[in-house]
């Protein structure tokens, strides 16, 4: 599993930090970032809760 | 695309004694593409009641919040949303790129992690109110002396109200969500006394800035100082009585599932199953746009019921049960998209820390009146209690 996320599209709602905090935290500003990426394949069903959960479609996982 | 006339519908403003949400919803989910109905003005709006739909309308960059446009929903006079022209710097009523510029600068102040710092603060609250309760007999109004003052006092803490300040402005805070108690005049009266207050407030700390969001806001630049006062009401009024309604709701559902007294999943629960904001977000198509099939024309205004999509079957199992160890995450009740509520974390530590320090320092807690007595809200847009009277 691989998951990117669109920094522009953010708007800072923090369920990813809540959901899958191996994975994302929220930076100085607020915004996503992602902390581990490689955290994602130990943590598959939080990333894709997050996922589905970010209300500005920042969060995209990948499959590939 | 449905060719098929959309079946006309009342418009879902509260009834008296009528089960919330409605158990219309439910017939209005299983039509095919959309119902229509008519605001108290009489303008035509589509429902939009399934989960799918109310996350599709949303997210469409086509579908806008901007009252300035024709065609904007209005459900009153008083409700609603403000036009820039009367409040510069509210900004859920501005769609994107220009929305963005104020979501951004407030952000950092509602993160996962500045939340937590508050933690403290909101237990101190919390349990202040408890203290005045406790002390002051075997009986209260959970509404007047808790539910309302927690999130007033924890948002006046946030922005940097001085403390000697803060029964001023959580007095007048509570006028203007005393929908029942207070009057046209006396709201409006306590609403230029904010502003004015908030205005003197932003002045004070252009001067002398401290460590609270009123100063760091000004640090940014992002915000001219004309468009201050809008944003802090706007984060005041968005955060006070939303919040109150959780709380008083959530200790209602708690009094009758007391085997779900001290798990914080009943946080989520909550908010989806009372989904108090349920007429909140507001918006018209600025293009034509499909939605479920159905065609809507530019210019038509679009009222998403998000207490519809959070009981919807198709995306909950068993909507209709309080059941906090449910797995599903993705209610609406903070809305969804751009606008989504910027404070919905500490929205959850305050409901969290309410029920839980209620809970364990006065276990003794129950409702003075039956339930079927309570004083639920019909004239307003967010569900709610009027009161909540309770014993121990």
């Amino acid at each position: 599993m691989r998951v990117t996320v669109d920094t522009a599209r953010c708007v800072g709602a923090g369920q990813c930090v809540l959901n899958a905090g191996a994975v994302f935290d929220q930076d100085h500003d607020g915004v996503v970032e992602l902390i581990d990426p490689g955290a994602a394949d130990t943590h598959p069903d939080a990333v894709e809760l997050a996922a589905t959960l970010c209300p500005s479609g920042a969060i995209t996982v990948h499959r590939d | 695309m449905t060719n098929a006339e959309p079946r006309v519908v009342d418009f879902p403003l509260r009834r008296p004694g009528e089960a919330f949400p409605p158990p219309r919803y439910q017939d209005y989910r299983e039509q095919r593409g959309l119902v229509v109905s008519h605001l108290p003005n009489g303008n035509r709006v589509w429902l939009v009641t399934r989960h799918e739909d109310v996350r599709a309308v949303l997210t469409d960059r086509r579908i806008s919040s901007n009252p300035d446009h024709p065609g904007f929903p209005t459900i009153s006079q008083t409700m609603g949303v403000p036009r820039q022209e009367q409040i510069p710097g509210w900004f859920v009523g501005l769609d994107s790129p220009e929305h963005d510029r104020f979501r951004k600068a407030l952000i950092p102040e509602f993160s996962v992690r500045r939340v937590r710092e508050l933690r403290p603060a909101v237990e101190q609250t919390v349990d202040r109110c408890i203290d005045a309760m406790l002390a002051a007999g075997n009986e209260a109004d959970l509404v007047a002396d808790f539910a309302l003052p927690v999130p007033s006092l924890v948002i006046s803490a946030l922005l940097g109200v001085p403390p000697v300040d803060r029964d001023f402005f959580e007095s007048r805070t509570r006028t203007l969500v005393a929908i029942r108690a207070s009057t046209d005049r006396q709201r409006d009266t306590a609403s230029r006394e904010l502003l004015r207050y908030i205005d003197r407030l932003v002045a004070i700390k252009q001067n002398w800035p401290g460590d609270d969001l009123i100063s760091r806001l000004l640090a940014t630049g992002a915000i001219e100082p004309r468009e201050m006062s809008g944003v802090l009401m706007l984060l005041l009024i968005a955060g006070h009585e939303t919040t109150a309604n959780n709380i008083a709701l959530g200790v209602v559902t708690l009094l009758s599932n007391p085997q779900w007294v001290g798990d914080d999943r009943v946080v989520e629960e909550t908010l989806r199953f009372h989904s108090v904001a349920d007429l909140v977000s507001l918006r018209v198509a600025t293009e034509d746009v499909e939605i479920a099939g159905q065609l809507i024309r530019a210019g038509e205004g679009i009222v998403p019921l998000v207490a519809a999509a959070n009981h919807d079957e198709q995306a909950f199992a068993c909507p209709h049960a309080f059941d906090p160890a449910r797995t599903e995450r993705h209610h609406v009740a903070f809305g969804y998209g751009v606008h989504q509520c910027l404070g919905q974390n500490l929205v959850r530590i305050e409901m969290e820390i309410a029920y839980r320090r209620l809970f364990e320092r006065i276990p003794g807690l129950h409702l003075a009146v039956p339930t079927e007595e309570l004083p639920f809200k019909y004239d307003g847009v967010l569900c709610g209690l009027h009161a909540l009277p309770v014993r121990w």
